[in-house]
């Protein structure tokens, strides 16, 4: 059997869905779209049921794609998620509004329950509601009333569930819908559901307190202060990155050594050959390469569900959307492009909940030019390299200063492409706010735990998948070449090795490097050298900036590869000093402050992550949003660079 | 007294009379936000705009130019 998931947003739904099916969850898309698709198993007498949690809505009729998904499924009978049952979570503290939506699924005929939820709630609000009376208005219904966050009801709904399933009830017939273009049968639809609806609340609500008057709780007072508001939210975000940038590092670390050791251990212990090859450099640094985002993006998912859990979230969105408006953006997207400091992938992650087309995609486009914790390494290199430790009005020191500016030109990029974007962009739509402030309530952990596993299992798996081909086509790209090159320098490389009578691991380094100059991505180096040269690269530099596609920090050990630095020793400051004394042709120096500053401000603005573009195609649907931000970035980074190496040489 | 929505001082309440032809009427009136209807403002963001109202025991934000498309009555605040 089949069951679907409905009710407004903000009434325990999830709770509920968490309450029937625990763990026993998969997160997929709707056929064609991109809105997410939870769907539960659920036993009942030795039967399993499938249950199918929809996205949030008002109304059947849609205000957002994701909301579209309720119309489409349901107005369809031979949609393949139709439902046998349909279960609508109903908060009783809000009954009116909430029985909008229950009416209107109440009339398509189906065998439906209605789950009054939020006893609590409702209890402290002095409201009390007659379940045998609202049945009399919905009388073919199944009322069953629960309160999900403290896991209350949860045998009464799978009674519930269980006596559909065995009685197989009749189909009543239809009222059938309004088309979904004819905006006056709606408006007339709503104003007469709303007739009815007054009624049914007169005989089944009661209310102990019928003259209270609506106040301002002193939470509300607080956060959406115009002083103390702002403080807080600064105040929370800080804690927020300090767990991030201080925590996920531990673990992030410990990920990144453990694969790396255990791809040498397994190189060691297995035949030499290709096949070791691929596993020990191409796949496992590439699942290395997935896992190692992990610790950030639970830790993230995990404060960011807390926010949202207590309400706090749609606090934030109300005293920044008018700060975000002029750009294009929401109030919403306010939370993905701060998580972005961190990382992308959980902020692109993070734009599901902007309902408006046009400001979710502005939001996706633009979050990768927050500077995130993956350029640190780049930068801190870089810095060291070409800016000189001096003081500024005594206090300042430079190299932090720079450090500062990289993350500002970051973020201004991001706004002002976010504005151009707002031109440029077509929507039929106008971006509207219209969000419910719900109640304030103290995290459910249950709840919290599986959003974060569940964000983190559709990084892995979807995400993943794409990462990994790359990181493995990348490997074969530095591993091959054209063979008659590729035997001549590698030969030369261990001829010239046994001349200076190298130690064995200095010859591999050098047997390395020769093998990569001569490979395909040292060819491709080779190649975008003339595109590259104004601005202030040579063809190593190339190779980097090619195989940091793969992620940014891979540019720094692309460097040691190609200099064939011993790794054994401090690898930066030998790194550093490799490449404070490389020199061109002509003898001058490579990495002047005009090349060292291009660089940086390249890789501010250069779309230098596979993992993020995986996820914008991921939540987008298609690879033309990923493309065009590849493209405009590129754009961005390129002439950024140039412009800069010009104004410094 | 008649006025639009985003006009009426926090704390005040206010019945809604009509809602402008709009795209968002609609969602407006699915809301709960139909002619009849008696809310309060309740407080504004920093800058004014958006606005929170309470609907019938739920706080609903809007922006101060969809507020701008319901029109409201305001009680007069002498009682006989």
């Amino acid at each position: 059997m089949k069951i679907a998931l409905l009710g407004n947003p903000n009434t325990g739904k999830s709770s509920v869905f968490n309450l029937i099916t625990g763990l026993r969850q998969q997160v997929g898309n709707f056929p064609g779209v991109t809105v997410e698709k939870k769907t539960g198993t659920l036993q009942i007498d030795g039967n399993s049921h499938t249950i199918i949690d929809f996205p949030g809505t008002y109304s059947l009729y849609p205000r957002s794609k994701d909301e579209q998904v309720v119309y489409s499924v349901l107005s369809n009978e031979d949609s393949e998620d139709y439902p046998d049952v349909v279960v609508v979570v109903v908060d009783q503290s809000n009954l009116e509004r909430n029985l909008f939506l229950f009416s209107q699924i109440y009339d398509l005929g189906l065998p439906t329950i209605l789950v009054l939820n939020m006893t609590d709630l409702a209890q402290r609000n002095g409201l009390s509601v007659d379940a045998d009376k609202l049945k009399t208005f919905f009388p073919a219904a199944q009322i069953v009333s629960t309160n999900a966050r403290v896991g209350m009801g949860k045998e009464r709904l799978m009674t519930a569930i269980a006596d559909m399933a065995q009685a197989a009830p009749e189909r009543r017939t239809p009222i059938p819908l309004c088309p979904i273009d004819d905006v006056t049968c709606q408006e007339q639809e709503a104003k007469a559901r709303y007739t009815y609806i007054h009624q049914v609340i007169d005989s089944s609500l009661s209310r102990v307190d019928k003259e209270k008057k609506a106040a301002v709780s002193s939470l509300d007072r607080l956060f959406v202060h115009p002083v103390f508001g702002y403080i807080i939210f600064a105040a929370i975000l800080f804690v927020v990155f300090q767990f991030i940038f201080a925590f996920a590092v531990i673990p992030m670390d410990l990920i990144d050594t453990g694969f790396a050791e255990f791809a040498g251990w397994l190189s060691l212990s297995m035949p030499n050959g290709v096949f070791s090859d691929l596993i020990c450099q191409g796949i496992i640094p590439g699942i290395g390469g997935v896992l190692v985002f992990v610790p950030q993006i639970a830790l993230l998912f995990f404060f960011i569900s807390i926010l949202e859990e207590t309400g706090y979230l749609s606090r934030v969105v109300f005293i920044m959307d008018r700060l975000m408006r002029p750009l294009g953006l929401n109030g919403k997207s306010v939370v993905p492009l701060m998580s972005s400091v961190a990382c992308a992938i959980p902020g692109v992650m993070a734009t599901r909940t902007i309902a408006d087309w046009k400001e979710r995609m502005i939001t996706i486009l633009v979050a990768p030019l927050m500077s995130c914790s993956a350029r640190i390494p780049v930068y801190t290199l870089l810095i060291a390299l070409v800016i000189p430790k001096t003081r500024i009005l005594g206090i300042f020191n430079l190299q932090g200063l720079v450090l500062f500016g990289l993350y500002t030109l970051g973020l201004v990029a991001a706004l002002v492409v976010a504005a151009l974007l707002k031109f440029i962009l077509k929507s039929r739509d106008k971006g509207f706010l219209m969000l419910e402030l719900p109640s304030f309530k103290s995290p459910r952990w249950g709840n919290v735990g599986i959003t974060v596993w569940e964000k983190v299992k559709v990084f892995i798996l979807d995400a993943g998948k794409v990462i990994l081909a790359i990181s493995i086509l990348l490997w074969a790209l530095a591993t091959y070449g054209p063979s008659e090159s590729m035997k001549k320098n590698i030969a030369k490389a261990k001829k010239e090795s046994k001349e200076l009578h190298l130690s064995e691991e200095k010859t591999n380094h050098r047997v390395a490097s020769a093998k990569m100059e001569s490979s395909y991505i040292g060819h491709l180096g080779h190649f975008i050298e003339p595109a590259i040269q104004p601005l202030g690269y040579d063809w190593k530099i190339g190779i980097s900036l090619i195989t940091s596609f793969a992620a940014r920090e891979v540019f720094v050990g692309s460097l040691s590869t190609i200099y064939a630095v011993n790794e054994t020793d401090n690898v930066n400051k030998r790194l550093i000093d490799k490449m404070r004394a490389e020199k061109r042709s002509d003898g001058t120096k490579v990495y002047t402050l005009a090349a060292g500053a291009s660089l940086m401000v390249f890789y501010v603005f250069a779309m230098q992550c596979m993992a993020t573009l995986a996820v914008v195609k991921r939540e987008t649907n298609s690879w033309k949003w990923p493309l065009i931000q590849i493209g405009f970035m590129g754009v961005l980074a390129y002439f950024g660079a140039m412009i800069t190496f010009h104004l410094l040489s | 007294m008649s006025a639009k929505l985003s006009e009426i001082k926090n704390g005040n309440c206010a019945t809604v009379t009509s809602i402008e032809d709009s795209s968002i009427r609609l969602k407006l009136m699915e809301m709960g936000l139909l002619p009849g209807k008696s809310v309060t403002v309740l407080f504004r963001a920093p800058l004014g705009d958006p606005i929170a109202i309470d609907v019938n025991g739920y706080i609903l934000s809007l922006r101060l130019d969809e507020a701008a498309l319901i029109l409201v009555e305001e009680p007069s605040l002498a009682i006989a």
